[in-house]
């Protein structure tokens, strides 16, 4: 099923909640919603499912008005933050839910419930916990019997808020790529809301970059990490060390060194104070001059836990500077805190947004 | 630790000495024995006097059976309004945000706060046969106070708090995660609410209904004032016993008393079994790392 969100508003109270929101998503697409808290996109979400009703705009589903079907009605399965599984049922009936609220005319046999439970139990690996209560389980269970429960009455849209929000680092990983392939294999149009790029990034077709209430950025994970629309979507991605400085009839300059730049990443249409991004890898530290593009700076701490050493310098300008250097390129340099370097990017595509 | 020394554990700072806790001790059960027990000991001891014929035979007599089936009429109407009342209040305050949603929670307290001869005064005040309302039905050959529907009232009224006060704060923990996540796998209102909202609430739910039966049944206040005391008519237990104590049938009125006090024993016996359900059987395992090795 394909999704089409035509400018969606939501206030509650005076709090502007979501503004002028447009999205299409693609039948069997999988995409994050991602963003802060308070940015929106679980009540998005919400809206999508039927939850929440928009005081502005239209949800359509097969580009067919969904604003006048029921939650029920809509075809959609929720994954809710916490999981909101029955805690006075067993696994088994947790499952069957779905099925057994049906209308007689639609309601399955009891055996074929039975079957079809078991199914999807096998299929989220937790056959041999059907008779626990959500109780006995671990977090990640919880989840994936969660899931089981929305997969049962067969979904055509699979919304899931935060899914993985509540679980440690290494299941989340697991069930991150399980969740991924699972999602291959059945093809369902699937939403997830996440504060986590990295999720995000490694998990959707595309990544919907939220704030504040409004679409920052839509796009793959390649074009919002290397091609962001703007200074947010830029320092949300990933780290990012940002150069506040100033675009004078066309060229850009920080201090008193003017960057040349690659005008593919310049966003600015005049002139006028600007921001300048630059990832900690794209940096390089020298201990000369070279040319017109190397700041001067002085290391205060060096950290050398993990595949690369983060390396924290303060710039002339007073601005703090993080630079991320391969372990070997870092001996042959000879740093210790309090060494006065420079700074220099090593490719010229600098981004630069107009402030 | 030295090897061979014998090992004495020191005594953890945080108790009190051994005098202070025998002290607290025998206070506590000092009061319990003199205010609970003894009583007790002391209804079923006067009730028993003149021998256990005379404690039948004051149970069998028809002014005590009438105010034993008025009573037990009275709490199977209050009751049942009282939790159906309860729910819909508890719903509202722990569900939805609406103007008076603090009035109505605060209200709730009223006959907590009220004394109950105010409660029965309010419906004398309200529907007496003096009253427009109260003469109208009069006229109409219904009779309220000094009758059996006055008392119902006045009881329906003195326990309306119980059920609501009890859901409220469980509903409210409990959220409406569960509730939404039966509406999005396509339940109705009333499937939802059958089998989502009130199993969650079920220990609860009986919890409240124990404490208000035990009310409904045992209130003297509010009842003495609408109840006009026409014996075998509208005389309750309670009132019963009163009249029989002043009447100087006193082994009469520790008869039915008993029958009272084995109610609160009941009563307590099962709030005692109830009391460990309602604390929600929330001993959910932490997330166990060693359970999720063999996943996915």
């Amino acid at each position: 099923m394909s999704i089409e969100l035509r400018n969606i508003g939501k206030s509650f109270g005076k709090v502007i909640v979501l503004q002028g929101v447009n999205l299409t998503v693609a039948t069997g697409e999988l995409v994050a919603l991602l963003g802060l808290s308070g940015s929106g996109k679980t009540t998005l979400l919400r809206i999508i499912a039927g939850l929440e009703t928009a005081d502005t705009g239209e949800v359509l589903f097969d580009g067919r008005a969904a604003d006048d079907r029921s939650v029920g009605d809509r075809g959609v399965g929720f994954v809710f933050q916490h999981y909101a599984l029955f805690r006075h049922m067993t696994v088994f009936e947790n499952v069957a839910f779905g099925l057994r609220v049906k209308r007689r005319s639609q309601r399955p046999a009891e055996h074929e419930i039975a079957r079809r439970v078991h199914d999807l139990l096998k299929l989220v690996q937790l056959d041999v916990m059907a008779e626990r209560y959500p109780s006995q389980l671990s977090g990640g269970q919880r989840q994936r019997v969660a899931l089981a429960r929305t997969l049962a009455v067969e979904p055509k849209l699979l919304l899931l808020d935060e899914p993985f929000g509540a679980l440690d680092a290494k299941v989340r990983q697991e069930l991150r790529r399980w969740l991924r392939r699972l999602h291959d294999e059945m093809g369902i149009t699937s939403v997830f809301v996440t504060h986590d790029q990295e999720e995000a990034m490694e998990l959707a077709d595309r990544v919907v970059v939220m704030n504040a209430g409004k679409i920052e950025q839509i796009g793959t994970a390649e074009e919002v990490y290397h091609h962001p629309a703007n200074a947010f979507v830029h320092n949300f991605l990933g780290n990012v060390n940002l150069f506040h400085g100033r675009i004078e009839s066309g060229r850009v300059f920080i201090g008193d060194t003017a960057v040349e730049i690659d005008t593919a990443y310049a966003h600015p249409a005049g002139d006028g104070n600007a921001i300048l991004a630059v990832r900690p890898h794209m940096l390089e530290i020298v201990t000369e001059p070279n040319g017109r593009q190397t700041f001067p700076a002085t290391v205060k701490n060096i950290n050398l836990a993990g595949p690369q050493v983060r390396i924290e310098l303060v710039a002339q300008s007073g601005d703090l500077v993080h630079v991320d250097l391969g372990h070997e390129r870092f001996k042959a340099h000879h740093l210790e805190v309090g060494s006065a370097v420079f700074i220099r990017p090593k490719e010229q595509k600098l981004f630069v947004y107009q402030i | 630790m030295a090897a061979g020394g014998a090992y004495r554990p020191a005594r953890p700072a945080a108790l009190d000495p051994p005098a202070v806790r025998l002290v607290l001790i025998t206070i506590a059960l000092g009061f319990l024995g003199l205010f609970i027990f003894i009583p007790v000991i002391a209804v079923f001891a006067e009730a028993f006097r003149d021998g256990a014929e005379a404690y039948f035979a004051a149970i069998a007599d028809p002014e005590a059976r009438s105010a034993i089936r008025l009573t037990l009429m009275t709490a199977a109407i209050a009751v049942p309004l009282n939790v159906l009342f309860g729910l819909a209040a508890a719903l509202a305050i722990a569900r939805f945000e609406f103007p008076g949603k603090l009035a109505l929670s605060t209200l709730i307290d009223l006959p907590f706060v009220v004394s109950p001869v105010i409660g029965g005064m309010i419906f004398v005040l309200l529907l007496g046969v003096h009253t427009p309302i109260g003469g109208w039905l009069y006229d109409h050959g219904i009779k309220i106070i000094f009758a059996e529907p006055g008392i119902v009232l006045a009881t329906t009224f003195v326990t309306f708090p119980f059920v609501a006060r009890e859901l409220i704060p469980i509903m409210q923990a409990a959220g409406s995660d569960e509730e939404e996540a039966a509406l999005v796998l396509g339940a109705g209102g009333w499937q939802t609410f059958f089998r989502v909202t009130i199993p969650n609430v079920k220990w609860g739910l009986l919890y409240g209904m124990v404490l208000c039966n035990a009310r409904a049944m045992g209130d003297f206040g509010a009842v003495s004032v609408v109840s006009g005391h026409i014996r075998g008519q509208t005389v309750t237990m309670p009132l019963q016993v009163e009249i029989l104590y002043n009447d100087y049938h006193f082994a009469a009125a520790f008869a039915v008393s008993s029958l009272l006090t084995l109610l609160a024993i009941a009563t307590l016996a099962a709030k005692a079994l109830l009391t460990r359900r309602v604390a929600p059987a929330a001993s959910a395992r932490k997330d166990d790392p060693d359970e999720l090795r063999n996943f996915p």
